[in-house]
């Protein structure tokens, strides 16, 4: 399929998924992501995939756990609660180095909040929502073709360093339609799974998926030596886009749809004659730590803008690390965020009258 | 719109062929020539960008808009209001009725389905060939097939609004045609309208300008 089609964000990676190997789906309905079981449902048979829909998220995310563990690619996708509730099965994916790709279509919360779109999720995501010693990959695309190209490379990364990675989207990202492309993935050479329990034919010693340690001692270890692969991540995964740095006053830092929103505000700040950039990561963790420090030397502040009460705010300010101020505007509860808003908040930093 | 067109047009397809723009143009357009008309959101399916979003222009321009009580609020409860029978008995009404997407979308139509029998309906097909699941002659059967069995009601017309969004090129509208012809033979049902921006449709050969129908886009994306 390398013709141009109008797809929305949710059949967009729920096919990208497939086109990228996936041939196991497990999940449970939620809006605003039902488009991608509704989409699994459909094409996986004709795959000769699996689709299942669980009874519940728990189930959905422990289904990952066995496909993963026989070696397969297997994806999930849900939004915030759903996403809450499979925290416990995430927490042992990583506990048992298994890789998986996990897709949240952000919607407001926290509770049962709302269906429309949200991005206060990304404490969960990027700072550990289940519990132990862990990070997530997390890949945060602003338009439905990202999001193919992001969904088809999660796998790779996902089995590359044997880790769940997670592809933070929002409501509007899995509602809205643009034109995509599937371009033919190379994919990247990646290690044999030797370590998957696909039946040992009397020919090698047996492969365990597990989780628990009696031994402190042995667990410490585990964990200290996924932090050297968390290392090599950070060194060599890291994505973001930064655009009008070079000479920018204000430097809006913004992720996914929000990010566009940020883009247009930054045009109609330019043609106002104020000097405004914009550097959206995309990948969310590892953070693009390197480029704030260098963009910090020019710029006078920084503005993180986000759908939320203000989480990516926190890493800005630890990039940035005290050398510009770091300054917020965000709307919440399933609100989106328009240009005009963004402009007003620049102007307020530029006349002195926001507090950061 | 001519004058001989009974007075409830429904528009049903896939899920992002375009029905909510296409009905609020249909709208828009009828008010031209009728005092009183009204849009139904019959979207059961979809949780953002719908006709309600619309609804200030709608309703400035004197169109009455009858949404699920909860459409686009926090709350997912596809609740239809009791509001809609008003536009069954005040026959003075145009009312054009824009239907959830599939054959999914096209099942709260039955609720009504003695009252269009009674009334006299128009029912449309909106198909964008440029959706993978509606790509081609197969596929648009199945779907066509799929509304008529669950809305129990007689597709009448198709539309062709074949698009890529801002991508869009003329060239897609006369492939999508072809294909549309094709499924028009097999299922004896004519293409009604073919709709796009009109500076696309400028660029189509005659015998598809007589179908023309130029829309403009109601619903954006919050950076435009």
């Amino acid at each position: 399929m390398s013709e141009k089609v109008l797809m929305k964000g949710n059949e967009a990676v729920a096919e990208a998924a497939i086109q990228a190997g996936c041939r196991y789906f497990f999940g449970y309905p939620i809006t605003p992501q039902n488009e991608i079981p509704e989409y699994m449902a459909k094409r996986m048979p004709k795959v000769n995939g699996v689709y299942l829909q669980a009874e519940s998220e728990v189930a959905a995310i422990n289904m990952v756990y066995g496909a993963a563990g026989a070696g397969a690619r297997v994806m999930t996708s849900s939004s915030s609660p759903g996403i809450s509730l499979k925290q416990e099965g995430i927490s042992y994916l990583v506990g048992s180095d298994l890789p998986c790709v996990i897709v949240n279509m952000v919607r407001g919360g926290p509770g049962l909040g709302g269906i429309q779109p949200a991005q206060s999720d990304y404490f969960q995501a990027v700072k550990g929502g289940a519990h132990g010693d862990y990070y997530l990959v997390v890949l945060a695309p602003s338009s439905v073709q990202e999001a193919v190209d992001l969904t088809m490379e999660a796998f790779d990364i996902a089995d590359m360093y044997r880790t769940p990675v997670i592809i933070l989207g929002d409501g509007m990202l899995g509602q809205m339609m643009e034109p995509v492309q599937f371009h033919q993935y190379k994919g990247r050479n990646l290690p044999a799974k030797d370590w998957a329990t696909t039946g040992t034919n009397n020919s090698r010693k047996r492969n365990i998926i597990n989780s628990l340690f009696i031994d402190p001692q042995e667990l410490e270890n585990l964990n200290i030596e996924r932090f050297n692969r968390y290392k090599q991540i950070q060194e060599k995964e890291v994505k973001f886009e930064s655009v009008n740095c070079e000479d920018a006053d204000v430097v809006l830092v913004a992720y996914g749809t929000t990010a566009r929103v940020a883009k247009s505000a930054m045009s109609r700040a330019r043609a106002e004659g104020l000097k405004v950039g914009l550097i959206r990561p995309i990948t969310l963790w590892p953070f693009p730590v390197q480029v704030f420090q260098q963009v910090a030397r020019t710029a006078k502040a920084f503005l993180a803008v986000e759908m939320s009460m203000g989480q990516m705010v926190e890493d800005v300010r630890l990039a940035v690390n005290g050398l510009k101020p770091v300054y917020f505007y965000g709307r919440t509860g399933g609100m989106v965020l328009t240009p005009m808003a963004i402009v007003e908040e620049i102007k307020k930093i530029s006349g002195g009258e926001k507090n950061d | 719109m001519p004058m001989d067109n009974p007075r409830i047009s429904i528009f049903t397809g896939h899920f992002g062929s375009g029905k909510t723009e296409i009905a609020i143009n249909f709208a828009i357009n009828c008010k031209k020539y009728y005092n009183k008309v009204a849009i139904v959101d019959l979207d059961i399916v979809n949780p953002y960008f719908r006709t309600k979003d619309a609804s200030r222009i709608l309703e400035s321009q004197g169109i009455k808009v009858i949404a699920p009580l909860f459409a686009n609020t926090n709350v997912d409860i596809p609740a239809l209001p009791a509001e809609i029978l008003s536009l069954f008995h005040d026959k003075d009404y145009i009312a054009i009725f824009d239907v959830g997407g599939d054959e999914i979308g096209a099942t709260a139509l039955g609720r009504y389905h003695r009252y269009f029998l009674n009334e006299g309906y128009q029912m449309f097909l909106v198909i964008n060939t440029k959706r993978p699941l509606t790509k081609d002659t197969e596929s648009i059967l199945s779907m066509f097939e799929g509304i008529k069995k669950n809305s129990r009601l007689e597709i009448s017309g198709l539309i062709n609004n074949t698009n890529l969004s801002y991508d869009s090129t003329v060239e897609d509208l006369i492939e999508g045609q072809k294909i549309i012809d094709d499924v028009s033979r097999q299922t004896m049902v004519p293409t009604r309208y073919i709709t796009g921006k009109e500076k696309i449709l400028s660029g189509m050969p005659e015998y598809m300008k007589k179908k023309a129908f130029p829309i403009n886009l109601y619903l954006q994306m919050p950076w435009q």
